[in-house]
């Protein structure tokens, strides 16, 4: 029998499926098992590729909601805009394009608003190359650098 | 007999999509990343090939999470553009080629790749951009196109090395079809870019260049890196890449660079862009044992 190895203490419990990812930073892998506790957020999201669903929602965006089974956490997340809190509770950034489209929002907005930049400062950053791999690598990195 | 003579791969950002229908090709946004298309469209042009195979994926338009198809292969004869949630681009439908697509799913089934049969289903950007990129703007695209959707979407996505054998699956398909067709295969998406979370917008220029070199050369290399490093290293959309190694192995191991095109950024994407060609074999004398 090979000896008992100790297991990795799960980020915040959960285990990532693949070795190394907690320690990347600021990412979230949209696995099987986000896939599945986000099913209704995201299949909500591709709802809104109709534009009478769309016009629904823009009437009443919590009684739309409701029609939804998603969890309360989801639903507030969606009222709120919070793009990275629909995507820790398992949300996905293509099918969260179908609610930030019919909003008039583009990717570029959204990818500024959960970096926590301005859309100009995240375009700006952009034009100079993008955000550096150096320092953005892993988390222990991003800790050396302080 | 078919024959895949050659491979295109390109980005599949949206905003160019747009930037076509809108008109503002021209701008110095936009400009230099449609001037970089100016040879291929000139090549493919001369070219002319009967059939694209386009592997790419779908971005939750053809499927949602309701079906998860890892390999998929579209079997229809038409392809209308999918409306992506601002109505469909203003693109022509895409025409396929049931007869040779069943043929090629066929083989490829019965050589152990178990993918997903499609008779009908709408295109998304991730076809249609390269099509624009590489055709401009005509009243119909000028060959018959067999999309190849492959899941990137949700973990996990086949492994490169899987999408490589895929490549190799897909060759003899092709080359067991008795009719004398030119083929071109397009792998698509990429290169470096990050869409979620705090670390959005991340581009690493040196690791999209040492892939591309070694997409040419050494691509039993790139085969192996896995799923950890693309996250890691180019950000979690650089996944797509995996896409191109089916393009890669579909070709031979020793090919023709024709042209090459990086650019950053489009959008919140590095672009990338190369084009292979097989080199036309003279049959060396072997020596047999």
């Amino acid at each position: 029998m090979a000896a008992k190895k100790k297991a990795a203490r799960p980020a915040k419990g959960r285990r990532e499926p693949i070795k190394g990812f907690d320690d990347v930073p600021g990412t979230t892998l949209f696995d099987m098992q986000r896939a599945r506790v986000g099913y209704h957020l995201n299949m909500f999201c591709m709802s809104l590729m109709k534009a009478e669903n769309r016009a629904e929602f823009k009437a009443d965006e919590a009684a739309y909601l409701r029609k939804f089974p998603m969890t309360e956490e989801q639903r507030d997340a969606v009222l709120k805009r919070d793009w990275n809190r629909m995507i820790w509770s398992g949300g996905n950034v293509y099918f969260l394009s179908k609610l930030f489209s019919s909003d008039g929002l583009s990717f570029q907005y959204v990818a500024a608003e959960m970096t926590g930049l301005t859309q100009e400062q995240y375009a700006e950053m952009m034009l100079k190359g993008g955000r550096s791999i150096e320092g953005n690598r892993s988390k222990s990195e991003h800790k050396k650098r302080g | 007999m078919a024959r895949i003579i050659a491979s295109v791969n390109c980005s599949h950002v949206p905003a160019i999509g747009a930037a076509w229908d809108q008109g503002k090709t021209n701008t110095p946004y936009w400009a230099p990343i449609f001037n970089g298309f100016d040879f291929s469209k000139k090549w493919i042009a001369a070219l002319k090939p009967d059939v694209v195979i386009l592997v790419y994926n779908d971005h939750a338009s053809a499927f949602s999470l309701e079906i998860i198809p890892t390999f998929a292969l579209g079997c229809a004869a038409e392809f209308p553009p999918a409306d992506e949630g601002w109505g469909p681009r203003p693109v022509p439908v895409v025409k396929g080629h049931p007869e040779f697509a069943s043929h090629i799913a066929q083989s490829v089934i019965l050589d152990e790749f178990d993918l997903t049969v499609v008779n009908k289903m709408a295109v998304d950007h991730g076809l249609t951009v390269p099509l624009s990129l590489m055709f401009g703007q005509p009243r119909e695209w000028p060959c018959k196109v067999i999309p190849l959707p492959v899941n990137v979407v949700v973990f996990p996505p086949p492994t490169g090395n899987r999408c490589y054998n895929f490549g190799k699956a897909i060759r003899k398909a092709v080359e067991s079809y008795p009719e004398d067709l030119r083929v071109v295969i397009f792998g698509t998406g990429g290169m470096s870019h990050q869409l979620q979370g705090p670390r959005a917008g991340l581009i690493n220029s040196k690791f999209d260049k040492n892939f591309l070199d070694n997409l040419v050369k050494n691509p039993k290399k790139v085969a192996k890196i896995p799923f950890i490093e693309y996250v890691r290293e180019a950000g979690s959309e650089a996944i797509e890449l995996v896409m191109w190694l089916i393009s890669r192995g579909a070709l031979h191991d020793d090919v023709r660079e024709v042209y090459r095109f990086y650019h950053v950024p489009s959008s919140n994407t590095a672009l990338g862009h190369l084009i292979l060609e097989n080199k036309t074999r003279k049959a060396p004398a072997r020596k047999r044992k």
